[in-house]
C-alpha cells in the first residue's frame, strides 16, 4: 500500500477518514447522552443529561451539524424520552415514553405531534426504532405489553399492531425492522429462537448454519439497503446472511462474549465482502468473511452512524468515515500497482517533473490499450477522495491522459469535476454535510438542495443550482420560493420591506408561486403582507382560495374574472351568495359584469325568479320583455299567456324597442283570435303561426276569416297569394282557384298558378293560366304543362339561344322530329346575333 | 387504428396517446371491476381516443347512459361517472347514488370531462353526496385530435350546447376560451413553445395566455413556428355560405358528428344474387370518414363536381388492378396478385361507398332549388342587390322552406351588406315570424346580439373594399384543378382563409387598410423559447402554422387550408384547431332560442 496522507488511515480492506474534529464542546463527550444523527451526513441531535431523572435539572436537548456546529439547545420540558431520530426529511422526532412522538425542525422548532396509539401509552414504550423506506419514516415500538405497533409512514400514519411473539415473557433480546416485499416487518429474537412479524403472522425462521455453540441472539443489525442481516450471540459469533434468511454469507468469532454496545454494517453497495462492525466500550471490530478481525480502539464514548457505503464514527471529538476502500482507489494506490490508473498517475508525475519516463509510462499503457480506462479509474478514484488535493492529483492525470486519446467522451470527466467541486462546497466545516459521491449521487441534487434549504443556506443552494445548471423551476426558483417563505415569517420586518424584498429578489425568476409564500405570511398572521405578495402571482387563479380564506371576497372575485376560469368565478360567486345579504349581494355583481353575466346564466337555469330580479335591479326592460316572452311559453292558460305577453309588451315599450312591442301585441291578437276561432268552430289552432292558421282556416273553408287576418297583420299579397294558391290546389278546389285568379292582377305572377296544378296533376287546369304568364316565363310554363310546341314557339319567339337549348334538351329525337330541326335553325340564327 | 393520425407534417397521435394514457391511469386508480355511466354527449368525442377494447382491458364490463332514477344492476365494484361538469348532470348523479341498494354498495367515481368544477362539488355536498366518491377526477380533454391536421375542442357551453363565439358574445362567458387556452397549453406542453403568436380578435385571452405560460417552458424543440388565432367573429360570413367541397356538401346535408356520418341506407344495400332487392335496410348507414381511407383523402377535399371524374378514374385503375389476375401466370405472379387482394378489395368498396354517396349529394345538387339558392348567395357574396329585399327570400319563406335556410341567407345578405336597412330587416324579421311563429323572435334577438343580423348604421357598406382588397371573389374558379382557395365555394375565397394565406406571404402590414375594418384589433406576440430550442430551419424546409378559429371553422375552410399547405410554392404547413367543426345550419342551430323547449 502507498501511504495515505494525513487523515487517512487504512485498516487492511478499509479505509477511515476524518471527516471533521467536532466544532461541539461536550464536557462529558457523549456519555450518558441519547444520540441521534441523521444518515447522508444529517444533523445530530443529543439530549443531555437524560438518564438523570431528576425534576429539577431538565434535560437539554442540542442540534448540531455533523461538524459539531450548534443548530439549536433548549431545555427538554416535555414527558421523558425513549427514542430520538430523524426524518427522510431532516425532521427530528422524539418518542417519548407514553407513545407521544413529538416533531421538531432541525432549528429546534416545533412542528407537530402525534400518537402511537392508545394501546402503547397504557402499556408504554419499552423500546422503539425509527426507520426508513421508500414509503418515507417510519416508527417501530416495543409495548411494555411485549406487543409491537408500527407505523410506516409519520406523514400518513396508520398504525399496526403485530401478532404476539409465542413465548415472549420478557423484552426480547434484540429486534431489528426491515422493509421486504413492499411490507415493513420486525424481525425479533428471544433467546436463540427468531421470529419474524409482518401483519397477519408470526413465523419462526432459522438463520441458515447459525453457529450451534449460540444459545441466544444478543444483537442484530439490517444493512443500510435491507438487504443483509448480521446476528450476534452469546458465544461471540457474528452470523451474516441475507435478511430473507436463505443465505449464509459468512461467521466469524469476536471471541468477546459480553454483549456490545451498537453494531452496524458497513458495505459498499455491489461489494463482494460482507462486512459488519462492532462495537464495545472502547473497541471496535471490523468482521468480514475471513476469520481474522479488524480491531481498533476508541479512546471516547462512540455512536455508529450507518450509511449507504460505510459507517460514521461520531465520537465527543471526533467524526470519521469508515469504509471498504473503493475498487478505483485500491487500483491506483495499492503500493507496486500495474493497474492502468496507477501507471497514468505515474506518468503524470514524471511529467511534470519534466522526466522522460512519462513517456515510458503512457506507452505502457497506451501498448495495452488501456489508457481511456486508465483516465476513468482515475476519474473514479478522484470521486471517491476527501481531499482536495488528492482529487486534484487525479484529476490532473486523467486529463493529461486525455490528451493523448481522441474521441474520449469528456462528460463523465466534467460532470464529475462538478460534483466534486459541490461535494467540497457542502462538507465544508461551516456547512457540514460529510457527503460521499456514492451518497450524493444516490440522494440526487434536488434533495442536497432540499437539504441545504432547510439549512437556509439560500446562497450556497442558489450557487449550487446555477452551478449544476439545473432547470431553474427545480433549482434556483424553488430556493428562491423557500427563502422567500422564511422570509415572510420575520416578525420584526415591516410589510412593506418584506413585500419589497421578496419582489426584488424574485423577479427575474420563472415559475414562482407567490401563493405559497402569501399562504405563508397569511399563516403567520400576516394578511396585509400576504395581499402585498398575492399582487405579485402571475396566474391570477391561484390568488383566489387564499383570498377567499382571508375574507377578502371582492378582490377574489375579481381576480377569479381575471383569470377566465368560470368554474372558479362562480364558485366565488356561490360564497359570495351565501355570505352577503341579497342586497349587498348584488350590489357586488353589479360592479362585475362578467360575474353579473355568469350568475344570469346560473339562474336562466337554475333560478327563474331571481334572473328577473336582477334584470329589475338593472333596469333591463329588454331582457325583461324576453324574460316574459319565454315565461308565456310555460304556461298552458291563455289568460295566463295573454297576461305575461302584456308584460312583455310594457317592457318593450320602455326599452324603446317598437318592433318587439308590436310584434308581441301581434301575438296576443293572433292567441285571442285563435282561442275565439276554436270555440266557435271547434278548430285546434292556438300555437300556430299566422301562416299555419290561415293555411287551416283556407283548408277548411273559413276565406272570410282568413281574409280578415290577411288584412289585420298586414301580410304581402305576394306571400298570401301563395298561401291561397297552395291551399286551394291542396283542396283541389279547382274553381275556387280559378276564381281567385281572377280577382285581380297577381303579384306572384301566372307560372306558380302552372306549377302548383300541375304538383297536382292537373294539366287541365294548369293550361288555363300558361297564356296568362309573362313572356320571360312562357318557356318554362308550357315544358311545365308538356306542351312542346307552345314551349318551341316562344323560345324562337324570344331569339333566346339557352331558351331554345333548354326545349332541345327536352325534345324526343323520334317524335319531335321537325321541331328539333326549327329549332336547331332558331338556335344557329340566335347564335350569330 | 390511428393511422390517419400519423399522415400530417406533425404528429397528432402524440397527443391521442397522452388522452390514453390519462384515461388507463385513471381507470386503474378505481381498482376492480367496473361499470361506467356515460354522460351521452362524451361518447362521441370518447370514442376518437379509446375504443371500448381499451376499457375492456382496464376491467370495464358494463357501460349504462346516466338518466335519473336507480344504475341498473351490474356485478362490479366500482361505478364510475364520466360527465361534462354541469349541474343538472349532478343532480342526477345525486339521484342515482341515493337509490343504490344500501345492502350491496359499490364504490362510485367521477370523471370530469374537460376540467372538475368546484361548483359541481359543491352542488354534490349540498345534496349530500359528495363522500361518496372515492375518486374525483379531471380528465383534460381539450383538443381532441380528428385527422392528422385537425384538431377540435368539440365544446358547449356551461348549460346548453353552445359553441365558443356564441355563448361567449351571447352570454359573456368565456369558458370556451378558458378551455381553448388551457388547450394550447397542454398542446405546448407537448409540442413545445410556439415562438410567434398572431391574434385575432381575442386580446384578452392572448393576454392572459402570456401570464399563464410564464414559467412552464417545456423543453421540447417547438413543433409549430406560429400560431394564429382567428375569432369567428372577424369572418361571418364563410360559415353561412354552402360548402361545395365534398365533404363540406356531405356534411351540409348529411352532418358529420364526431367524424362519423349517417346516411339513407337504400344506396348502400347489398345486391346479392337471388335476393332481388327485398330486405332493405332500414337502419341508417354509418361510415367513419378520415384520411386513413385513401380515396376519402383523396377526394374529400375536391370541389364536388370534379370529383366524379377522380370517382371515375379511380374505377378505372381498380378494375384494371383486378384485371391483372388475368395476366398472372406463374405461382409467385399469382402469390403476389392474392397479397395485394385484401387492399385491392378495400379500394373497391371505398370506392363503391362513395359513389353511392356521391350519387346522393348529386340528386340534391342538380335540383334547381339548390341551384337557386346558391345562386342568390352568391349575388350577396358578389354584391348584387343586397340593400334590398331579395324576391328569392321571400319566395321561400312563402314557400315555407326549412327556417334555418331562411335565416342563413338573411343573415349572409346583412353581412355582406354591413347591416340590412331597417326597413328590410324589420320586413324580413315581420315574414319569419308570420310564418314560422311569434316564438321566434328570441331567436332573431340572437342573432341581432352576435351581428349576424343588424340595421345598417351611418357607416358605409365596407364588405365591397373588404371583398376587394381581398379577392374574396375570384370570378374564374377552377373547380377542376384549382389554382387558388375559392375553389372550395366555387368562386368565394373564405376571408378567414384569406387572412390566413396573407399573413404568411406578404404579411398582414400590405393589407393594413382593411385590418382596420376588420372587427377587433389584431395582436403580434413573440413568446420566449428556452435557448438551444430555437429551431434551425433546413433550406426548403416549410413553416407550420397552427391555425385555431375560436368559434368553429367548416369542412371547406379546412379544405382551403389543406390546399394552401400542398401548393407548392407555399413553404407552410396548417395544422388547424378548433372549438367546435361547424357548417352553416349547425351554426345557426346553436343560436336558435326555443321557448317550448324543455317545457314542464
Amino acid at each position: 500500500f502507498v501511504a495515505y496522507r494525513g487523515q487517512t488511515e487504512l485498516l487492511g480492506p478499509l479505509r477511515k477518514i476524518e471527516l471533521y474534529e467536532m466544532g461541539w464542546n461536550l464536557k462529558d463527550g457523549l456519555r450518558e447522552c441519547l444520540v441521534a444523527a441523521a444518515p447522508y451526513g444529517g444533523p445530530i441531535a443529543l439530549l443531555k443529561g437524560h438518564y438523570r431523572r431528576s425534576p429539577s435539572a431538565r434535560p437539554q436537548l442540542e442540534i448540531y451539524s455533523s461538524s459539531g456546529l450548534p443548530l439549536a439547545s433548549f431545555p427538554w420540558k416535555s414527558g421523558v424520552v425513549k427514542q430520538l431520530g430523524w426524518t427522510v426529511s431532516d425532521d427530528l422526532l422524539c418518542v417519548q415514553e407514553d407513545g407521544t412522538v413529538l416533531v421538531y425542525d432541525l432549528w429546534g422548532g416545533f412542528k407537530r405531534h402525534f400518537s402511537m396509539g392508545n394501546e402503547v401509552s397504557q402499556s408504554q414504550v419499552l423500546e422503539t426504532k425509527i426507520f426508513h423506506s421508500p414509503y418515507g419514516t417510519g416508527v417501530a415500538i416495543l409495548t411494555g405489553a411485549l406487543r409491537f405497533t408500527l407505523a410506516t409512514n409519520i406523514d400518513d400514519i396508520k398504525l399496526r399492531r403485530l401478532p404476539e411473539v409465542p413465548g415472549l415473557q420478557e423484552a426480547p433480546s434484540c429486534w431489528a425492522v426491515l422493509t421486504q416485499d413492499r411490507q415493513s416487518k420486525v424481525l425479533v429474537a428471544n433467546g436463540s429462537q427468531l421470529f419474524i412479524l409482518d401483519n397477519t403472522a408470526c413465523t419462526p425462521v432459522t438463520p441458515p448454519g447459525l453457529s450451534p455453540q449460540a444459545s441466544s441472539i444478543v444483537h442484530m443489525c439490517v444493512s443500510f439497503s435491507y438487504k443483509y442481516l448480521a446476528l450476534l450471540t452469546d458465544s461471540g459469533h457474528v452470523w451474516m446472511g441475507t435478511s430473507n434468511l436463505k443465505e449464509k454469507l459468512s461467521e466469524v468469532d469476536t471471541k468477546i462474549k459480553t454483549p456490545p454496545k451498537q453494531m452496524a454494517w458497513c458495505r459498499r453497495p455491489k461489494s463482494q465482502q460482507p462486512s459488519a462492525v462492532v462495537m464495545w466500550d472502547g473497541l471496535l471490530i471490523v468482521v468480514g468473511e475471513c476469520k481474522e478481525t479488524i480491531q481498533y480502539h476508541l479512546d471516547d464514548d462512540s455512536v455508529l452512524v450507518p450509511e449507504l457505503d460505510g459507517v460514521r464514527i461520531i465520537s465527543g471529538t471526533h467524526h470519521e468515515l469508515l469504509q471498504e476502500v473503493p475498487g478505483a482507489c485500491e487500483e491506483i494506490f495499492k503500493i507496486a500497482s500495474m493497474a492502468p490508473g496507477a501507471l497514468l498517475l505515474e506518468a503524470h508525475k514524471e511529467y511534470e517533473k519534466e522526466s522522460q519516463k512519462a513517456d515510458e509510462y503512457l506507452r505502457e499503457i497506451k501498448e495495452q490499450s488501456l489508457l481511456s480506462e486508465a483516465v476513468r479509474q482515475c476519474v473514479e478514484a478522484a470521486g471517491h477522495e476527501h481531499e482536495p488535493e488528492t482529487q486534484k492529483t487525479l484529476l490532473r492525470a486523467a486529463s493529461f491522459g486525455k490528451c493523448f486519446l481522441s474521441n474520449f467522451p469528456p462528460e463523465q470527466f466534467v460532470s464529475m469535476c462538478r460534483d466534486l467541486r459541490v461535494l467540497n462546497a457542502v462538507r465544508d466545516y461551516t456547512v457540514g454535510i460529510p457527503l460521499t459521491h456514492t451518497q450524493f449521487k444516490q440522494m440526487t441534487v434536488q434533495v442536497l438542495i432540499d437539504r441545504l434549504v432547510y439549512r437556509k443556506l439560500y446562497p450556497l443552494a442558489i450557487e449550487v443550482c446555477r452551478y449544476l445548471k439545473t432547470p431553474e423551476y427545480q433549482g434556483v426558483s424553488r430556493v428562491l420560493k423557500h427563502w422567500a417563505c422564511y422570509k415572510v415569517q420575520q416578525k420584526e420586518e415591516s410589510d412593506e420591506v418584506i413585500a419589497k424584498a421578496v419582489s426584488v429578489k424574485l423577479a427575474d425568476a420563472a415559475g414562482i408561486s407567490y401563493s405559497e409564500i402569501a399562504t405563508k405570511a397569511y399563516e403567520s398572521g400576516r394578511t396585509e403582507l400576504a395581499i402585498k405578495l398575492l399582487e405579485f402571482e402571475p396566474r391570477s387563479g391561484e390568488q383566489v382560495p387564499l383570498l377567499l380564506k382571508m375574507k377578502k371576497s371582492p378582490l377574489a372575485l375579481s381576480k377569479a374574472i381575471e383569470s377566465g376560469d368560470t368554474d372558479l368565478v362562480y364558485t366565488v360567486v356561490m360564497y359570495l351568495k351565501n355570505e352577503l345579504n341579497r342586497g349587498d349581494f348584488f350590489m357586488m355583481l353589479r360592479n362585475q359584469p362578467v360575474a353579473l353575466s355568469l350568475y344570469k346564466q346560473f339562474c336562466k337555469h337554475q333560478e327563474q325568479d331571481t334572473l328577473k330580479d336582477l334584470f329589475n335591479q338593472d333596469d333591463d326592460h329588454e331582457e325583461l320583455g324576453n324574460f316574459y316572452v319565454k315565461a308565456s311559453y310555460k304556461d298552458q292558460r291563455l289568460e295566463a299567456r295573454v297576461a305575461l305577453l302584456q308584460s312583455a309588451v310594457d317592457e318593450y315599450y320602455k326599452a324603446k324597442n317598437d318592433f318587439s312591442a308590436k310584434t308581441t301585441e301581434d301575438e296576443m291578437r293572433l292567441l285571442r283570435f285563435q282561442r275565439k276561432l276554436e270555440e266557435e268552430k271547434d278548430e285546434q289552432l292556438v300555437g300556430f303561426s299566422l301562416q299555419d292558421t290561415m293555411t287551416t282556416l283556407l283548408s277548411v273553408g273559413l276565406h272570410k276569416h282568413a281574409e280578415q287576418l290577411y288584412k289585420d297583420f298586414r301580410v304581402p299579397d305576394k306571400r298570401f297569394w301563395w298561401l291561397k294558391l297552395k291551399a286551394l290546389a291542396e283542396k283541389e278546389d279547382w274553381e275556387e282557384l280559378e276564381k281567385f285568379g281572377k280577382t285581380k292582377k297577381s303579384p306572384i305572377g301566372y307560372l306558380p298558378f302552372v306549377e302548383v296544378c300541375i304538383k297536382h296533376h292537373n294539366k287541365y287546369e294548369a293550361k288555363k293560366y300558361v297564356s296568362k304568364v309573362t313572356p320571360e316565363q312562357k318557356v318554362k310554363a308550357h315544358l311545365a304543362v308538356g306542351d312542346m310546341e307552345g314551349a318551341a314557339e316562344a323560345a324562337i319567339e324570344r331569339r333566346n339561344e339557352s331558351e331554345i337549348s333548354t326545349v332541345l334538351s327536352r325534345c324526343s329525337a323520334t317524335t319531335d322530329h321537325l321541331l328539333m330541326e326549327r329549332l336547331n335553325r332558331a338556335k344557329a340564327t340566335a347564335v350569330k346575333k | 387504428m390511428a393511422s390517419h393520425l400519423f399522415c400530417g407534417r406533425v404528429n397528432l397521435n402524440i397527443l391521442r396517446e397522452a388522452a390514453r394514457k390519462d384515461l388507463r391511469e385513471f381507470l386503474d386508480k378505481c381498482s376492480g371491476s367496473k361499470a361506467i355511466v356515460w354522460d351521452e354527449y362524451l361518447t362521441g368525442p370518447f370514442g376518437l381516443i379509446a375504443q371500448y377494447s381499451l376499457l375492456k382491458e382496464h376491467e370495464v364490463e358494463k357501460m349504462f347512459t346516466l338518466k335519473g332514477g336507480r344504475i341498473p344492476s351490474a356485478a362490479v365494484k366500482n361505478i364510475v361517472f364520466f360527465v361534462r361538469p354541469r349541474l343538472e348532470l349532478m343532480d342526477i348523479i345525486a339521484e342515482n347514488v341515493a337509490s343504490e341498494d344500501k345492502l350491496k354498495p359499490r364504490e362510485f367515481h367521477i370523471l370530469f370531462v374537460p376540467r372538475r368544477s368546484l361548483l359541481c362539488e359543491q352542488r354534490l355536498k349540498e345534496k349530500g353526496v359528495l363522500n361518496s366518491f372515492t375518486n374525483i377526477d379531471e380528465y383534460i380533454l381539450d383538443l381532441i385530435p380528428y385527422d392528422g391536421d385537425l384538431l377540435s375542442m368539440e365544446s358547449e357551453s356551461s348549460f346548453r350546447v353552445r359553441q365558443s363565439l356564441n355563448e361567449c358574445y351571447l352570454e359573456n362567458d368565456q369558458t370556451s376560451l378558458y378551455h381553448a387556452a388551457k388547450g394550447l397549453m397542454t398542446l405546448q406542453a407537448l409540442y413545445g413553445t410556439i415562438p410567434q403568436i398572431f391574434a385575432f380578435h381575442v386580446a384578452n385571452m392572448m393576454l392572459r395566455m402570456k401570464r399563464e405560460f410564464a414559467g412552464s417552458h417545456t423543453q421540447i424543440l417547438p413543433v409549430f413556428d406560429t400560431l394564429l388565432l382567428l375569432d369567428r367573429n372577424v369572418d361571418l360570413l364563410t360559415p353561412l355560405a354552402t360548402q361545395l367541397t365534398y365533404e363540406g356538401l356531405i356534411d351540409e346535408i348529411y352532418g358529420i358528428t364526431n367524424g362519423y356520418v349517417k346516411l339513407p341506407p337504400e344506396k348502400f344495400a347489398q345486391k346479392k344474387q337471388g335476393e332481388g332487392g327485398k330486405d332493405l335496410p332500414t337502419e341508417p348507414k354509418k361510415l367513419q370518414l378520415n384520411s386513413a381511407e385513401e380515396l376519402y383523402a383523396e377526394i374529400r377535399d375536391k370541389n364536388f363536381n370534379a370529383v366524379g371524374a377522380a370517382l371515375s378514374k379511380k374505377a378505372k385503375i381498380i378494375s384494371a388492378a383486378f384485371e391483372e389476375r388475368h395476366n398472372a401466370k406463374t405461382v409467385g405472379e399469382i402469390k403476389q396478385f392474392v397479397s395485394q387482394l385484401p387492399h385491392m378489395q378495400a379500394a373497391r368498396g371505398s370506392l363503391a361507398n362513395h359513389t353511392s354517396i356521391a350519387e346522393l349529394i348529386k340528386d340534391i345538387t342538380i335540383s334547381e332549388d339548390f341551384f337557386d339558392s346558391l345562386t342568390v348567395e352568391q349575388e350577396f357574396m358578389t354584391g348584387v342587390d343586397t340593400d334590398k329585399v331579395s324576391t328569392y327570400i321571400e319566395d321561400c319563406i312563402a314557400q315555407k322552406d326549412p327556417l334555418i335556410k331562411i335565416l342563413r341567407l338573411v343573415c349572409m345578405q346583412s353581412v355582406c351588406n354591413n347591416g340590412l336597412k331597417q326597413k328590410v330587416l324589420d320586413y324580413y324579421k315581420k315574414e319569419i315570424l308570420q310564418t314560422y311563429g311569434y316564438k321566434h323572435i328570441l331567436t332573431l334577438k340572437n342573432l341581432e346580439k352576435v351581428g349576424l343580423l343588424k340595421p345598417q348604421s351611418t357607416m358605409r357598406n365596407n364588405y365591397p373594399t373588404i371583398r376587394k382588397t381581398l379577392k374574396l371573389w375570384m370570378e374564374d374558379a377552377n373547380e377542376q384543378n384549382p389554382n387558388d382557395i375559392s375553389y372550395v365555394y366555387s368562386g368565394y375565397a373564405p376571408l378567414s382563409v384569406r387572412l390566413t394565406q396573407v399573413l404568411a406571404r406578404p404579411g398582414w402590414r400590405s393589407i393594413e387598410e382593411v385590418l382596420k375594418i376588420l372587427p377587433g384589433p389584431h395582436f403580434e406576440e413573440r413568446q420566449q423559447v428556452p435557448t438551444g430550442l430555437h429551431k434551425k430551419r433546413q433550406p426548403g424546409e416549410n413553416r407550420t402554422t397552427l391555425v385555431f378559429f375560436l368559434g368553429g371553422v367548416t369542412y371547406a375552410e379546412i379544405a382551403a387550408l389543406r390546399f394552401l399547405s400542398h401548393m407548392e410554392d407555399s413553404g407552410t404547413e396548417y395544422i388547424i384547431a378548433t372549438t367546435k367543426l361547424i357548417n352553416g345550419t349547425s351554426w345557426i342551430k346553436s343560436l336558435m332560442d326555443n321557448p317550448e323547449e324543455n317545457l314542464p
